[in-house]
């Protein structure tokens, strides 16, 4: 596992939403990270990450991109049972503290 | 380790289509989920290799006879996939899965929600929205519900008895109304002849934007994309439109 930024094509429609990056950050955050806000690091747009482009990693793992400027938000990569979160991609992200939205409470 | 994966029993399969089928999987330790959540499944091979694919959840809780502790997706056969090619004609009741989820708190539909909502699918992307009306009509929900259904024939339709139902054939207070699209093939007596779902059509068929619907649209990236394109340009407001694209990177790892 490198630092390097994966090479991303963007001139493909092959991305997914953000919703799709669920259950690999569930992992890691004890509250559903798609629903929470970021601030894009390259242009500056506030968004929820389930609006991000989600991009596959060779290898095991997703890169979520801004859907504004297709900057890099965050990558998670996912490999012998480690997972590692690069989210240098934002200057900030917001987390629903009470996890009222992370499904596990629904009716 | 990650602690998130689940083994889960396979309870029941049925076919829906040619080429989709629909699995009970019942998931100790599951006490809900939201309609539009979806599931990691995970499958490794003899020789330790790994691959995982995103489900979206068909059912809805508390609805259809599905018990607490299970749910059931709809996998559409991919013919180069690496997970649904096995999970639509592999896999059999009394087997096993990995599972990771429900997760998602995004492209979801809760029944205290009381807007209008209008739901899009295109192909295999109706499942998450059938989660949505099969728990929009088990709470008895007075939110006005529409699904407009993009299929390519009338046999690759899923739910469709499901569907008929629900609508009521187009019943006044029917819980749903709903409008298919034939992209190749449509029944004997259509009053349109096959082919995309198109810019009018679409406005044709859903809330209009004085209604302040919220939509949940899911499919292949460029249908979702057309469609929520045209929506934004008919005056809808981008922040009340939800997508979910589903296509040929085939999920997320």
């Amino acid at each position: 596992m490198t630092d390097q930024a994966p090479h991303i094509d963007h001139s493909d429609q092959s991305y997914l939403d953000g919703n799709a990056a669920a259950g690999l950050l569930a992992e890691v955050f004890a509250v559903d990270a798609t629903t929470a806000r970021g601030r894009c690091a390259s242009c500056g747009d506030e968004s929820v990450l389930a609006r991000a482009h989600v991009h596959p990693v060779a290898g095991g793992g997703l890169v979520l991109c801004c859907a504004v400027c297709e900057g890099m938000l965050a990558r998670a990569t996912e490999a012998a049972g480690r997972v590692r979160i690069d989210l240098r991609g934002m200057v900030w992200l917001e987390l629903d503290a009470d996890g009222d939205d992370d499904g596990d409470d629904a009716v | 380790m990650t602690t998130a994966w689940r083994v889960a029993d396979v309870v029941d399969a049925r076919p829906e289509t040619a080429d989709a089928r629909t699995l009970r999987l019942r998931i100790p330790g599951l006490t809900g989920y939201l309609a539009g959540q979806h599931v990691d499944v995970r499958l490794t091979a003899p020789d330790g290799y790994q691959a995982v694919r995103s489900y979206s959840i068909a059912s809805a809780p508390g609805a259809g006879g599905v018990a607490a502790d299970e749910l059931e997706l709809t996998v559409e056969e991919l013919p180069d996939g690496e997970v649904s090619p096995y999970l639509v004609g592999g896999v059999a009741v009394g087997d096993q899965l990995e599972v990771r989820g429900p997760v998602g708190g995004w492209f979801v539909w809760r029944p205290g929600d009381t807007g209008p909502v209008q739901l899009i699918g295109g192909g295999s992307g109706v499942v998450p929205l059938m989660s949505m009306a099969r728990a929009h009509a088990a709470a008895g929900s007075d939110a006005p519900f529409r699904l407009l259904y993009s299929v390519r024939t009338p046999a690759s339709g899923f739910y469709r008895d499901e569907l008929d139902a629900l609508a009521g054939s187009g019943a006044a207070g029917a819980p749903l109304r709903l409008d298919y699209v034939y992209t190749r093939e449509a029944p004997p007596g259509w009053p349109h002849a096959p082919g995309r779902l198109m810019r009018d059509a679409l406005t044709d068929a859903v809330f209009p934007p004085a209604d302040d619907p919220t939509f949940y649209i899911c499919g292949s990236t460029p249908f979702v994309e057309a469609v929520s394109g045209w929506l934004v340009d008919a005056g809808h407001a981008p922040d009340r439109i939800r997508t979910e694209r589903y296509g040929g990177i085939g999920g997320a790892p």
